[in-house]
């Protein structure tokens, strides 16, 4: 007998009934329910009307209020790298490669990663308390009564900022870790800003740099999207609220060192040996 | 008695519920609700605490779907809509939350123009503010334009919640326990303010409460919701007149123990 559509056991799942073990069940429908909602952003992004003016404002706090953390971040990572790089290679009298090895590992590893993982705390914690506190506090409920499509509003005017914005501030991120790496080789060999970067960026291909930025779109697609599911999906009150803030910075983090293997793997691939 | 005359229009419903069921879980919240709510008429539905007075108006505002039953508002079946009719529907009714649910990170100017720049893009910034500083006006709180809703009292932060909704005109109002947290006088000036809003704006209400004093000031009519159900419905005084002990340990707990009218 042919069976109807959308009868049977996932329309029975979907009311409620069990299709396994309650915990396979529920992480099964939080799953079902995360990929409604990423569906639901791509359905509504490209839809008018658009909200320019609440993305800009969005970038606003998403990038220039980072840079502050990137930066100090970004060129302690370079100083650091740089100064723990140089005893190995000076074993072998080979300091000259110390801009290479420094823009290899920056541009093709550190900063995507770690401008991402500082988005993820500060921006990520941020989307994923604000939201949360919106919804326990019925102001998303507001705007829904009030003919306003909450959902396009606050959820993808925040994940179009984290994805345009990540770019560059990893770019930005690249720089600055640059730079410190640039003050500590200055002030051991008198090597001259120009010769740094010349020998630094003679390693670099256009390969190495757009995988950085495509990799810097994932990360920031992934954590606007984590920061507003948990946000928006927050419930018990203020102890809801912490914990979407919290559960955005921890799903962030481990979708981003997945998302990292995988592109690393798929870049590998690519790249001519 | 409520202190002005209503012109109730009692040939047109503007709200028509008939058998309406809601139950979340294993917790049976709403057990056959009839209601109906006429032109120009307050309605309170007077409740304990979690008796389910909330889950109704979130249900005829669309925020929640019934499990059974039928919820119409102005003829149209709210939970049949798609989202652009339930939107274009939703212009026309005002929902004021418990809390107020202003929006933290906007002035009381930006909290109110939001809802107005949102459903008429092509309004100009003249007419918004002309439409802010009369909304304002009405609930007499012209000096707050500039404020954050962080800086406002409890009293304010409702009157506020209450010109949100009425700067798009509603037809219905609906009201989340209006005066719950605040003090006899701040309480009696928001009773005052919705029979205005009533009579300014021609709107149609149902307000929930469990304070008997507001029931009193702006009921035309009053329902009284007790196990999921309305038990007795009709004026303030047709349903004080009751043998039932639970509505009268209300009534006397509000007017004599509580001692708040």
């Amino acid at each position: 007998m042919k069976k109807e559509p959308g009868s049977g056991k996932f329309k029975l799942w979907k009311k409620g009934a069990h299709l396994f073990s309650p915990r396979i069940d529920r992480f099964s429908m939080k799953i079902y329910d995360i990929y409604k909602f990423i569906l639901r952003f791509f359905k509504e992004a490209f839809v008018p009307p658009y909200d320019f003016k609440e993305i800009i404002r969005q970038c606003y706090y998403v990038g220039y209020k980072s840079l502050v953390l990137i930066s100090l971040t970004g060129f302690i990572t370079g100083l650091v790298f740089t100064k723990q790089s140089r005893p190995s290679l000076a074993e072998f009298g080979a300091t000259s490669w110390l801009p290479s090895l420094i823009s290899i590992a920056i541009i093709r590893a550190l900063a995507p990663l770690v401008t991402a993982l500082i988005a993820a705390g500060k921006v990520g914690s941020n989307i994923g308390a604000e939201l949360g506190s919106m919804r326990v506090t019925e102001q998303i409920d507001a705007m829904e009564v009030s003919a306003t499509n909450p959902f396009k509003f606050l959820v993808v005017t925040r994940v179009i900022a984290t994805t345009c914005m990540l770019p560059m501030l990893m770019m930005y991120t690249a720089f600055v870790g640059m730079m410190g790496s640039y003050l500590d080789v200055h002030s051991k060999e008198l090597t001259s800003f120009r010769a740094f970067f010349h020998n630094a960026f003679q390693s670099i291909t256009f390969l190495d740099i757009s995988a950085s930025v495509t990799r810097a779109i994932v990360f920031g697609f992934t954590i606007g999207m984590a920061g507003c599911y948990t946000g928006y999906n927050a419930t018990q009150g203020t102890q809801g609220v912490g914990r979407a803030a919290n559960s955005a910075v921890v799903a962030s983090m481990f979708l981003i060192f997945i998302e990292e293997i995988i592109i690393v793997q798929i870049v590998n691939a690519i790249r001519p040996i | 008695m409520k202190k002005h005359i209503s012109h109730i229009d009692r040939s047109t419903a503007v709200i028509s519920i008939r058998d309406l069921y809601k139950s979340f879980g294993s917790l049976h919240v709403l057990k056959g609700i009839d209601l109906d709510l006429f032109k120009g008429e307050n309605v309170v539905v007077l409740g304990r605490s979690g008796t389910g007075k909330s889950v109704l108006i979130k249900i005829i505002s669309g925020l929640l779907k019934p499990d059974k039953g039928t919820v119409q508002v102005l003829g149209e079946e709210v939970d049949k809509l798609n989202t652009k009719e339930l939107q274009a529907l939703r212009l026309k009714i005002g929902f004021s939350f418990q809390n107020s649910a202003l929006y933290d990170s906007m002035t009381v100017r930006e909290n109110l123009a939001f809802p107005l720049t949102r459903n008429k893009p092509g309004i100009s910034d003249d007419e918004v503010e002309e439409a802010v500083k009369q909304v304002l006006e009405d609930v007499g709180l012209s000096q707050a334009i500039n404020q954050m809703p962080s800086e406002l009292s409890g009293g304010q932060r409702k009157r506020i919640g209450i010109a949100r909704t009425l700067i798009l005109r509603p037809e219905i109002m609906l009201y989340d326990e209006p005066t719950a947290g605040l003090d006899p006088i701040t309480s009696a000036d928001i009773n005052s303010l919705i029979n205005e809003v009533q009579e300014l704006y021609h709107t149609s209400s149902i307000i929930i409460t469990h304070d008997l004093t507001c029931a009193k000031a702006t009921g035309d009519r009053i329902a009284v919701m007790l196990n999921g159900q309305f038990n007795k419905m009709g004026s303030f005084e047709e349903v004080f007149d009751s043998d039932n002990d639970e509505i009268n340990s209300f009534y006397n707990y509000n007017f004599i123990e509580g001692g708040s009218a």
